[in-house]
C-alpha cells in the first residue's frame, strides 16, 4: 500500500513538471503571432528559463520556418512573395522615394521579407505611363503645328515594357551575381538575395512615374529639372542599400560597383526621355523642317550617341 | 453473384468447414441493398438529362447559351452584389466581347505607318494576357476566388468600353473637332466609371480587407490601357 501509493505520488510530480514547462512555451507562441502557425516548432523549443531563452527560440521557430519552405514548383511558394499588405506596400513606396543616408532600404523596410508584387506592378505602371505621356506629347505637338500626323504609337507600349522588365530584372540580377562573386574576398557582411535587390531596383523606379507624367509640361528646363530630380532621388536610394555591403571590399571596386550602378541608372532615365518624348516644335515652323523632327523618335533608348545631343 | 449469397448458407455439406468460412465471398455491395436502391433514380435521372441535352435542337442549345450571356450582360450594367456572374461562370461573353473590341480597334492593313493603332493580336493578348495576369495576382495574394470564375468576372466587365467603341466610332462619323474629343472623353470616362465599379463589386469581396487596394489596382490599370486604346483610335 505504500508502495502504491510512493508512486502514485511520483507520477503526479511528472505531471506537474509537465504542465509547469507546457505554459510557458504556450505563451511564447502567443507571443511570436507566426504568420504560418507552426505549433509544433514552439512546444519543441520551448523552455521555462526566461526571456533570452524566448528570442531564442524566436529564431529557433524562424529558422525552422524557413526550412519548411514549400518547394519551387508548388504555388504556395511563389505566394510567399505576394505576402504584402496594402500599409506594407506603401510604406516601402515611400521609403524609396525619401532615401535617408542612414538607413538601408532593404533592412529598414524590405525588414528582410521582400516582395515580387511591388517590382512587377511598378514595372508594368511605368511602362504603360511612359508609353501614354510619350504619345499625349504628339499630341501637344500636333496642337502646335498641325502638319505633324498624329498616330497613336502602340508599339512604344512594346518598347517601353520590354526595356523596363529587362532593365528591372536583368540589372539586379548582375548586380546579385557580382556582389556574390566578391562575397569570397570578404567574408563578413553578407550579400542580399536576389529578390531582396530586384526589391530594391522595382521599388526605385517608382520615383520616376510622377517625374513621366511631369514631363508633359513643355518647358524644357523644368523637364531637364524633374529629371535631375527623380535620378538623384532613385540613384541615392540604390548607393545608400548597396554602400553597407561594399564598404567592406576594396576601394577600387566599391567605387566602379557604385558609378556602373548610377551610371545605368542615368542611361535609363535619358534614353526614356530622348525616345518617349519628342521635343517640341517651335511655334511657327516651316515645312522643310518638319522632316527633321521625325527622326528622333526611332533612335533606340539606350544609345550613348543620345546623351551629346 | 447469386452463388456467392448462397454459400455461406450451405449447412450439413460432406466437408467440415470453419464458421462463416463463406463470409469473405460475399461482395458487400448487395449484402447491403440500401445501396442499390440509392443508386438507381440518381442514375435514371442522369440518363434523362444526357439524352435531353444531346437530342435538343441546335438553336435550343445556342439559344440557351445566348441567354445565359445575356443575363450576365445584364447584371453587368446593373452591378449588385450578386453571385450569378461567379456562380455560372462561362468565357464566351467575354470572348465576343474580346473579338468585338479588338476587330474595331485594330488598324486597317492598307496601313504603311510604323506606328498606328494596335493590330488584332494585340488587343487580344493585352485583354486575355491581362486578364490572366490580374487573376494570378488576386490569388498570389490569397484570394478565394477561383481562376475561371475571375477571369470571367473581368471580361464580362468590359461591355462597358465595349460600348464606349461603338458610341466613338459613331461620334466620329462626324466631322473632328475638340467637341468631338470631348464627347468622346466624357463617354469613354464613364464608361471606364462602370467597368472598374461593375468589377470591383464582384471581386472585392474575395480579398482579405488589407489587400482590397492591391488587388484593385490592376484592375484599374488594366481597364485604363483599354480605354486610352480606345480614346486615341483614329480612323484611317
Amino acid at each position: 500500500m505504500a508502495a502504491a501509493d510512493e508512486l502514485a505520488f511520483h507520477e503526479f510530480e511528472e505531471a506537474t513538471n509537465l504542465l509547469a514547462q507546457t505554459p510557458d512555451a504556450a505563451t511564447t507562441r502567443s507571443d511570436q503571432l507566426t504568420p504560418q502557425g507552426h505549433v509544433a516548432v514552439v512546444m519543441d523549443s520551448g523552455g521555462s528559463y526566461g526571456a533570452e531563452d524566448e528570442v531564442e527560440s524566436d529564431k529557433a521557430a524562424l529558422l525552422q520556418e524557413e526550412k519548411q519552405q514549400p518547394g519551387f514548383w508548388t504555388f504556395g511558394y511563389y505566394q510567399s512573395f505576394f505576402d504584402v499588405d496594402t500599409s506594407q506596400v506603401l510604406d516601402r513606396i515611400k521609403g524609396s522615394l525619401l532615401p535617408r543616408p542612414g538607413h538601408n532600404f532593404v533592412r529598414h523596410h524590405l525588414r528582410n521579407r521582400p516582395d515580387l508584387y511591388g517590382p512587377f506592378w511598378i514595372c508594368a505602371t511605368l511602362a504603360f505611363v511612359l508609353a501614354i505621356t510619350g504619345n499625349l506629347t504628339l499630341v501637344l505637338a500636333q496642337r502646335r503645328d498641325p502638319s505633324i500626323h498624329y498616330s497613336p504609337q502602340f508599339h512604344k507600349v512594346t518598347v517601353a515594357g520590354i526595356t523596363i522588365y529587362c532593365y528591372a530584372w536583368l540589372v539586379p540580377l548582375a548586380l546579385w551575381g557580382f556582389l556574390r562573386w566578391r562575397r569570397g574576398v570578404r567574408e563578413r557582411v553578407g550579400p542580399y538575395t536576389f529578390l531582396e535587390t530586384v526589391c530594391v531596383y522595382g521599388y526605385s523606379l517608382f520615383v520616376f512615374i510622377p517625374t513621366v507624367v511631369l514631363w508633359l509640361i513643355p518647358v524644357p528646363w523644368l523637364q531637364w529639372l524633374f529629371g535631375a530630380l527623380a535620378l538623384a532621388l532613385s540613384a541615392a536610394g540604390l548607393v545608400f542599400t548597396l554602400w553597407p555591403v561594399v564598404r567592406e571590399d576594396t576601394r577600387l571596386a566599391a567605387t566602379v560597383l557604385l558609378s556602373t550602378v548610377v551610371l545605368l541608372h542615368a542611361l535609363l532615365a535619358m534614353g526614356c526621355k530622348f525616345y518617349f518624348f519628342q521635343p517640341l516644335p517651335l511655334e511657327h515652323v516651316a515645312p522643310p523642317h518638319q522632316a527633321t523632327s521625325q527622326p528622333p523618335n526611332t533612335l533606340p533608348p539606350t544609345l550613348p550617341r543620345s546623351m551629346a545631343t | 453473384m447469386a452463388e456467392a449469397a448462397e454459400s455461406p448458407g450451405d449447412p450439413g455439406t460432406a466437408t467440415p468447414r470453419p464458421l462463416f468460412a463463406g463470409l469473405s465471398d460475399i461482395s458487400i455491395s448487395q449484402d447491403i441493398p440500401v445501396e442499390g436502391e440509392i443508386t438507381i433514380p440518381m442514375r435514371s435521372r442522369v440518363r434523362e438529362f444526357d439524352s435531353s441535352t444531346l437530342n435538343e435542337s441546335v438553336q435550343n442549345t445556342i439559344m440557351r447559351d445566348l441567354k445565359a450571356v445575356g443575363k450576365k450582360f445584364m447584371h453587368v450594367l446593373y452591378p449588385r452584389k450578386s453571385n450569378t456572374l461567379l456562380r455560372d461562370w462561362d468565357l464566351w461573353g467575354p470572348l465576343i466581347l474580346c473579338v468585338t473590341l479588338a476587330l474595331m480597334l485594330q488598324r486597317g492593313s492598307v496601313d504603311s505607318e510604323k506606328d498606328g493603332g494596335p493590330q488584332f493580336a494585340e488587343v487580344f493578348v493585352i485583354i486575355w494576357f491581362g486578364a490572366v495576369t490580374i487573376t494570378l495576382n488576386s490569388k498570389l495574394l490569397g484570394g478565394n476566388i477561383s481562376f475561371f470564375q475571375s477571369l470571367c468576372v473581368l471580361g464580362y466587365c468590359i461591355l462597358p468600353l465595349t460600348v464606349a467603341m461603338l458610341v466613338c466610332r459613331l461620334v466620329l462619323l462626324a466631322e473632328l473637332g475638340p467637341i468631338n474629343f470631348m464627347v468622346r472623353l466624357f463617354v469613354v470616362i464613364v464608361m471606364f466609371a462602370w467597368s472598374i465599379v461593375a468589377s470591383t463589386a464582384f471581386l472585392a469581396d474575395s480579398q482579405p480587407p488589407n489587400r482590397k487596394a492591391l488587388a484593385v489596382y490592376p484592375v484599374f490599370l488594366f481597364y485604363f490601357v483599354i480605354s486610352w486604346m480606345i480614346l486615341t483610335f483614329t480612323p484611317q
